[in-house]
């Protein structure tokens, strides 16, 4: 089902098939171009496979967006241990929520996703990785993976080309850690979900030791039809090399939030305002998160930007997850850093110092802000302490709570200083506190 | 050689082996960079970040403990930048601790108490409220303070790695993360403490010296542990005459860091409240306390009345006493009583190897090849439960060095989880089981042999002509039960032998013929406690007993006569692999002689001269006389034991003959099983 209308504006390529009755079903994705992409990879060369996908400048859309191609191309084809083929279905970001709506309204076409990776690493065996609180998820891939099954796209020499491929679903159990991915390596292994010493990288020794594909669900979609219409189609859809659409899930206090397929470099205002709906009940924007709660937060005259990796970046933020969150001019930015502070501290997984000792000191102390107890001089301390975080952390998890932090203070050291000397917070009594 | 890596650390050119990782070479030039959680030997965490360094061309502070050397690499450990990162990571690590030094065990020898001497700052910044949980009693002998832990993983490792027991774990996330133990509140493993003396902090304490003492109102004293064979030094921690703890964080004893349960804890039978401390005599047919001058005098009547009546005397000594009391025992009964009735219980057939291996010192391994040797073989033998050291090393060989073991034992063995082979063969069978391994062995670059009594005599031989077949360097070790059971046969406890394996002129009764034997005058029992096992034949005999404890045998005896443990007396003892090593004299039992000093005044008081009764002067003799200890090799041509000669008591972790019997400590523990951990 779909959880928002759709916008005119959008230009839907993944999500092409989720307005069809049934969309979930082989019978639609086969009678809609499905595994058509695999069909042509069976013939093709890996080598070949990885040319289409670096000619898509397709970037990793979990976060960092790294190049697709590229990544895949580190696994060492020749090696004699088995390659594994994992998906990063572990949608953690706050904010963020595509990889649910790609997997609940077109299973196959990440299934799809991944039997190209297979030919294109010489894997066998896949692993969708899914986040605990989407549990009922898998009852919908398990089916989509038995369908599949059904018609010999998933088994033993699949469509009689020789090719053998295995999916499974394996269930993570609520911890934000576990996306990243040697963390989640970790726990599909059946450990505690704590990162990994990188190097070696997983695509030299990722699960089981062995040279593994990791993605996360949207790149892999994005892979059948690239494969479909060429990496030179879908790199036009998007700006210099920032290939394709993205699923942009924008939430917070506009009038239609939702999840939507723009093409990459789409004004951020324009999202907004267009898109969205504009901010709910006529208030003035005050700031936007474009990535999800891990990228520093810009205040609204920083907002007319195209929306890709690059041009985000230059703004001193992060394209990330693709979490557009929207506040309005009623929002208190100290309760917005405390809360997502407090995500962070109760996502730590403990096993670094400075993420697992300054997440916990940061939430309390902002925490402590926010009810009116800080000190002047205390503001200063959290953008050091965000400081003291940053790069130093054995995994992304800290940047992730530091970098946001630290824009806060920056940003918005006026709503810092008007919470000083016992002051209540100003912006609680403009509005009621609605509570989740 | 590896090839050799050159880089600049501090403006220090240093030269290391490839592979080497930044910390250590650093290490190597004196450069020492601060760090928690990497302890060399174990697996990498990169957690603490306390050893972050400033590496040319990076664009971020790189963990030096995670990151090998490279050509041309320039580092910097002190910039301002490195030096700031430490101070912050102290500043975030004492956020949640208690901070609690004054009444902490660890005050003092704490490593986050010197780093924040070195690095922190001398205020705190942190407002807000601490986490705080409540100690935990992981097992009678190991206690948990969650606040006081940084959580480097040092404990969950070196139980995990180093002895393969896995029994600590990580609960929970994020702050308030904490160690666990494997049976959800408490405790099943080996109890060796190694998680205690690993931590770096006051987080893991130890019932023995849980808020006993300050480390620095004790005397440091570094000796070998009284229990098993295998010769582990322990430092005791000594207050006024008394053992507080003991362990070995300095690392400096064939042991390195090892000590099992018994090392670490059961050091307390030494106060004893039933220690011995004032000679016994029987008078009416009970025994009662008397002077030290009356019990020597009436001793010293009572064997010079039966050496001039030619009686017949059974001396039989200890696997726990000093080899300078074992030579001076024997000196004793062959010059002044006349008497080659000497034995001692054997638990492993030595001389039988020694015989086999024609003497060659280069054919008994030391403790040093368990780690390097490519290849290990156990035969009947529960390594862990019996001998954990060895295992500690035969184990760390594999992790390092990827050595392989083969396992040739009647059951499961805790060595099965790594071993190349693994074959289960009935007692008496284990050749048979050995034999099909050759041409493995065979393929092997060397190999060391360990095995238990259940090889024994011919079946030594055999087991070394099997040896010699495989055209390998081969070593061997015999196992043997207690503190000094090498140190009894090579000074020459046994009634075939005078020190070293020299072939007796006489040849007198041994330990099973001297109780079997039905008209002995005298014996005279130091150190071992045979008569609870069985009886003595001969009824009307003369017994005397020197020992910590009233015994079973003690109390039949007709004169006890109360003797020093190890902890109290200095000599020498030698392991199970042969090596010596001297004692240290820790603690004192007033009224309590050492049983060197028993026989001298028994020779003074008999007019005897065996020379100078002192430790000293004994060990010069030893090195003087005793082929093995004076530079010159074994000969021995052959060597049988005979029936019932040799069996080992077969002690697990938790128990230590008459000494384990009175350690509380080794007695509180709740694991009973010999078989331990396994699925």
């Amino acid at each position: 089902m779909l959880h928002n209308e759709p916008s005119p504006l959008e230009v839907k390529v993944l999500t092409s098939r989720f307005e069809l009755p049934d969309s979930a079903s082989l019978e639609t994705y086969a009678a809609h171009e499905g595994y058509e992409g695999f069909r042509k990879a069976l013939s093709m060369k890996p080598e070949e496979i990885l040319g289409e996908l670096k000619a898509s400048n397709l970037r990793g859309r979990g976060g960092a967006g790294f190049p697709t191609g590229m990544k895949w191309g580190f696994v060492p084809r020749n090696s004699p241990k088995p390659k594994y083929i994992v998906v990063n279905a572990d949608e953690g970001e706050p904010g963020t929520c595509k990889d649910r709506v790609l997997m609940e309204n077109d299973p196959h076409q990440l299934i799809e996703g991944m039997l190209i990776a297979g030919l294109a690493a010489d894997a066998h065996a896949g692993y969708i990785y899914i986040r605990g609180e989407y549990r009922y998820l898998i009852g919908i891939m398990d089916h989509a993976i038995e369908e599949a099954r059904a018609r010999g796209y998933i088994g033993r020499n699949i469509l009689g080309s020789g090719f053998d491929f295995e999916v499974y679903t394996h269930t993570g159990a609520g911890s934000y850690e576990c996306g990243e991915e040697s963390a989640l390596l970790e726990s599909l292994e059946g450990k505690r979900g704590v990162p990994r010493i990188r190097p070696p990288f997983p695509a030299v020794a990722g699960a089981f030791g062995c040279p593994t594909v990791l993605n996360n669900v949207e790149t892999y979609c994005a892979v059948p039809v690239i494969l479909r219409r060429g990496g030179a189609w879908f790199a036009d859809l998007g700006t210099p090399k920032n290939g394709g659409t993205r699923l942009f899930c924008i939430s917070g206090h506009v009038n239609r939030p939702g999840v939507y397929e723009l093409p990459m470099g789409f004004n951020l205002l324009r999202m907004i305002n267009e898109v969205a709906g504009g901010v709910r009940g006529g208030k003035k924007l005050k700031a936007v998160i474009p990535g999800g709660s891990s990228c520093p937060v810009l205040k609204a005259v920083e907002c007319d930007i195209a929306m890709d990796y690059d041009t985000v970046a230059k703004a001193g933020s992060m394209l990330g997850s693709g979490g557009v969150v929207v506040m309005d001019e009623d929002t208190c930015m100290v309760k917005a850093a405390a809360r997502i502070m407090r995500f962070y501290s109760h996502e730590s997984c403990g096993w670094c110092i400075p993420c697992r000792e300054g997440t916990a000191w940061l939430s309390k102390l902002l925490a402590r802000f926010h009810s009116g107890a800080g000190e002047r001089q205390e503001i200063d301390l959290i953008g050091e302490l965000a400081q003291n975080m940053l790069g130093r952390t054995f995994c992304p998890l800290g940047d992730a709570a530091a970098m946001p932090t630290m824009a806060f203070v920056k940003k918005f050291r006026d709503e810092f200083e008007a919470h000083l000397d016992g002051r209540p917070c100003p912006f609680e009594n403009k509005k009621r506190l609605v509570t989740a | 050689m590896a090839d050799l890596i050159h880089l600049t650390i501090d403006d220090k050119a240093v030269e290391v082996p490839a592979g080497t990782l930044v910390i250590e070479a650093a290490r190597s030039v004196g450069i020492h960079i601060p760090a928690f959680c990497y302890y060399p030997g174990l697996s990498l965490q990169a957690a603490c970040r306390m050893c972050l360094v400033e590496v040319e061309k990076a664009p971020k502070l790189q963990t030096s403990c995670t990151l090998p050397v490279s050509e041309g690499m320039v580092v910097r450990t002190s910039t301002p930048q490195v030096v700031e990162a430490r101070k912050s990571m102290l500043e975030f690590l004492l956020t949640n601790h208690p901070l609690d030094c004054p009444v902490c065990d660890k005050g003092g020898e704490c490593e986050l108490q010197d780093m924040a001497f070195d690095y922190g700052a001398g205020t705190s910044r942190f407002h807000e409220e601490k986490v705080h949980t409540p100690e935990a009693r992981f097992s009678p002998l190991i206690y948990y303070d969650a606040p006081r832990c940084i959580l480097c993983y040092r404990c969950v490792r070196i139980c995990r790695e180093g002895l393969g027991v896995d029994a600590l774990s990580i609960v929970n996330r994020g702050v308030v993360s904490e160690i666990a133990p494997n049976r959800g509140d408490h405790l099943e493993c080996d109890e060796c403490g190694m998680c205690i003396d690993i931590c770096p902090v006051g987080a893991l304490t130890s019932e023995a010296y849980r808020y006993h003492t300050r480390p620095w109102e004790m005397q440091h004293i570094g000796t070998v542990c009284a229990h098993c064979a295998d010769g582990c030094k322990t430092t005791l921690g000594v207050r006024n005459g008394a053992i507080i703890r003991a362990n070995n964080r300095d690392r400096t004893g064939v042991n390195g860091e090892f000590l099992c349960v018994k090392g670490r804890f059961a050091f307390d039978f030494n106060s004893h409240t039933e220690r011995l401390q004032s000679p016994l005599m029987k008078v009416n047919g009970g025994l009662e306390p008397v002077s030290w001058a009356r019990a020597i005098a009436r001793v010293a009547a009572k064997f010079q009345e039966t050496v001039a009546r030619q009686g017949r005397f059974g001396v039989i000594g200890s696997n726990r006493t000093t080899n300078e009391e074992n030579y001076y025992l024997q000196k004793f009964a062959r010059r002044v009583l006349n008497t080659w009735n000497i034995d001692h219980h054997r638990t492993g057939d030595v001389p039988a190897l020694m015989a086999a291996v024609g003497g060659r010192a280069d054919a008994f391994a030391s403790t040093v090849d368990l780690y390097t040797s490519r290849a290990v073989l156990v035969a009947a033998s529960d390594l862990s439960q019996q001998h954990p050291f060895l295992a500690y090393q035969i184990r760390a060989n594999w992790r390092h060095h990827q050595s392989h073991t083969y396992v040739v034992t009647r059951g499961p063995v805790r060595e099965d989880d790594y071993a190349t082979s693994i074959l289960r063969a009935e007692k008496g069978e284990e050749l048979a089981g050995i034999e099909s391994l050759r041409d493995r062995l065979q393929a092997e670059p060397e190999l060391v042999i360990i095995f238990g009594d259940a090889i024994q005599g011919d079946k030594v031989r055999a087991l070394v002509s099997f040896g010699d077949a495989l055209r390998i360097p081969v070593k061997y070790v015999c196992l043997l039960d207690y503190s000094n059971s090498r140190g009894a046969i090579d000074m020459g406890l046994a009634p075939e032998f005078e020190p070293g394996y020299v072939p007796a002129s006489r040849t007198g009764l041994g330990l099973e013929e001297m109780l079997d034997e039905k008209d002995l005058d005298a014996l005279w029992v130091v150190g071992a406690n045979p008569l609870t096992r069985r009886r003595l034949a001969s009824a009307g005999a003369f017994i005397v007993v020197q020992d910590l404890f009233l015994t079973g045998t003690a109390a039949q005896a007709d004169v006890v006569l109360p003797a020093l443990s190890a902890y109290e007396k200095t000599g020498t003892m030698t392991n199970v692999c042969g090596e010596r090593q001297p004692l240290a004299r820790g603690a004192v039992t007033m009224g309590a002689k050492s049983d060197l000093e028993i026989f001298g005044l028994l020779a003074r008081a008999m007019g005897a001269d065996l020379g100078p009764a002192t430790p000293a002067s004994v060990l010069a003799e030893i090195r003087r006389e005793v082929p093995g200890y004076n530079g010159m090799p074994v000969t021995l041509a052959a060597s049988l034991p005979r029936a019932g000669e040799v069996w080992s008591s077969e002690d697990t972790l938790f128990t230590s003959g008459t000494l384990g019997r009175y350690s509380k400590m080794l007695n509180s523990v709740t694991e009973r099983s010999r078989r331990l951990y396994q699925p």
